[in-house]
C-alpha cells in the first residue's frame, strides 16, 4: 500500500512542493541567490573543491549532492529497489554527461536552477527553459525513432556502492577540510562558493529530497518528455509543484526579484542561454533523464547514471578550464562554438546508436 | 491474443515506450511484460490503466524484477 502512496499523484505533488520550498529555504540559510539547489553547479563546485578547475569562486564540496545520493540509497535499501547494474553504453553516457554540464554552464544552471531562477523572477530563465524543451524534444524525435542506449546487466553489488562510497569520501573531505600542498581541497572565500547553508541542515534536507525522489521517481527531464512522447502528466505535475511552491515560497521570503538585467548568477545572452539548454536537454534527454535523476539512480545502484554524473563532473573542470562557461558578463571565449560542437556530437549520437532496438 | 515483451534492462522511457506501442498495436488481448526495475513497473502500470487496460502483477521477486499482466 505504501508502494502505490509514493506514487500517487498527491505525493509527486508533495514532492514538488517540498523540493520548491526547501531550495528557497537554502537560498534564506546561506546558498547563493536562485541557487538554493543546482544540481550541475553544486557538482562543479565540487569539481572546483577537488582542484579539477580552478576558478576561485566556485569551489566548495556541497552536501546536497552527496544528500541526494544517500536518501536514494536509502529508499532503495528499504524499498529493496537498490540493484547494482551497468553496461548500457557507460562511456557514451560519460559523453553525455560531460556535454550536459558544458550546456548548462553556458546558461549558468540546470533544468532545476532554470525553475528557481524562474521562480526568483529572473526572466532570463524563459530561454533557458525554451531551450530545455527543445532539446527534450528534439530527444524525443529519436527515441522515437529507436534510439537507445542498450540494455543494462546486473552485476557485483560492490558496482553498484561505487557512488554512494565515492559521496562518502567527499563528505569526510567536507568535514575534516584536509589541506594539501597543493592547495586541495579548495574552498572558496569570496563568491558564490563561498555561500552556502548550514552543513548539516543541507546534507538532511537532501536526503530527505534524495529519498522522496527515488520514490516518487522525481525527474524535471522526464515531466516534460512524458507529456510529449506518452501523454503522460504525472512528473510535470510536481515540476509545476516545484516551480510553483518556489514562486511563493520566494515572495514570503522577499526573494522575488522580477526583471533580465543583474539577475544573480546569471547572463542576458539569451541565444545561448537558450542554445546552451538545447544541448543539456538534448543531452539529459539521451542519457534518460535530468542531472538530480542521474543522482539518485546513482544512489540505487545504477553504475551507468553513475558514470554520467562522474562525466558532468569532470565536463565541469573542463568548462572553466578552457574558458567554456559564462559568467554574468556572458558567455565564455569557447562557449558558443562548444554547445555548437557539443549538439553535433548529440546529433551523431541519435542518429547513429538506433540499430539495437530493432532486433528487440 | 496472449502475447509477451521483456523490457528488463532497458533505460527510462523505452520499457514503457515499447509496452505503449505493443498495446496499441494489439487494442485488446493479454500482454505479458518483464521487467526489473521499479521504475518502469510503475511507469507501465500508470500508461496502461490511463488507456483502460487492467494491470495485474503477477510475480515480485525483491530486487530481481517483475511480471505485469496487462489485458483488455
Amino acid at each position: 500500500m505504501w508502494k502505490q502512496f509514493f506514487i500517487s499523484r498527491k505525493f509527486i505533488i508533495f514532492t514538488g512542493i517540498f523540493i520548491g520550498i526547501s531550495a528557497t529555504v537554502l537560498q534564506k540559510l546561506g546558498n547563493p541567490a536562485n541557487m538554493g539547489i543546482c544540481v550541475a553547479c553544486m557538482e562543479r563546485d565540487i569539481a572546483g573543491a577537488l582542484g579539477l578547475h580552478r576558478a576561485a569562486v566556485v569551489q566548495y564540496i556541497r552536501p546536497e549532492i552527496i544528500g541526494f545520493v544517500f536518501g536514494s540509497l536509502i529508499a532503495a535499501l528499504i524499498f529493496k529497489e537498490f540493484k547494482a547494474r551497468s553496461g548500457s553504453a557507460p562511456l557514451m553516457r560519460f559523453v553525455l554527461g560531460f556535454l550536459a554540464m558544458i550546456g548548462a554552464l553556458v546558461f549558468l544552471g540546470c533544468p532545476w536552477r532554470a525553475l528557481l531562477r524562474l521562480a526568483g523572477g529572473d526572466g532570463n530563465a524563459l530561454f533557458g527553459l525554451a531551450g530545455l524543451i527543445t532539446g527534450i524534444w528534439v530527444g524525443i524525435f529519436f527515441i522515437k525513432s529507436g534510439y537507445n542506449l542498450g540494455r543494462n546487466q546486473r552485476t557485483y553489488p560492490l558496482v553498484g556502492w561505487v557512488m554512494p562510497l565515492i559521496m562518502m569520501g567527499l563528505f569526510l573531505l567536507l568535514l575534516f577540510r584536509p589541506q594539501l600542498p597543493s592547495g586541495a581541497v579548495f574552498f572558496s572565500s569570496q563568491g558564490p562558493g563561498s555561500q552556502h547553508a548550514p552543513l548539516f541542515i543541507a546534507l538532511l534536507v537532501a536526503m530527505v529530497i534524495g529519498f522522496l525522489a527515488q520514490r516518487t521517481r522525481f525527474c524535471t527531464v522526464a515531466a516534460v518528455r512524458d507529456v510529449i512522447l506518452i501523454k503522460d502528466t504525472y512528473l510535470f505535475t510536481g515540476v509545476i509543484s516545484l516551480l510553483l511552491a518556489a514562486l511563493v515560497s520566494n515572495l514570503i521570503l522577499k526573494q522575488f526579484h522580477p526583471g533580465f538585467q543583474g539577475q544573480p548568477i546569471a547572463h542576458t545572452n539569451q541565444w545561448w542561454n537558450f542554445g546552451g539548454m538545447v544541448l543539456a536537454g538534448l543531452a539529459f534527454t539521451l542519457a534518460g533523464g535530468c542531472p538530480g535523476r542521474q543522482l539518485f539512480l546513482s544512489g540505487e545502484g545504477d553504475a551507468d547514471a553513475a558514470i554520467f554524473v562522474l562525466g558532468m563532473i569532470v565536463g565541469a573542470g573542463f568548462a572553466h578550464n578552457f574558458d567554456t562557461a559564462s559568467s554574468p558578463q556572458g558567455p565564455g571565449l569557447w562557449g558558443p562554438a562548444s554547445v555548437v560542437i557539443g549538439i553535433v556530437i548529440c546529433l551523431i549520437i541519435g542518429i547513429t546508436m538506433r540499430s539495437a532496438i530493432k532486433e528487440n | 491474443m496472449h502475447q509477451k515483451i521483456e523490457v528488463s534492462g532497458l533505460s527510462c522511457p523505452l520499457p514503457v515506450v515499447k509496452v505503449r506501442e505493443k498495446l496499441l498495436e494489439m487494442k485488446k488481448g493479454v500482454l505479458e511484460v518483464q521487467v526489473d526495475n521499479g521504475t518502469a513497473k510503475d511507469n507501465i502500470t500508470r500508461m496502461a490503466k490511463e488507456a483502460g487496460w487492467k494491470v495485474k502483477l503477477e510475480v515480485q521477486e525483491e530486487g530481481e524484477g517483475y511480471l505485469l499482466s496487462i489485458s483488455k
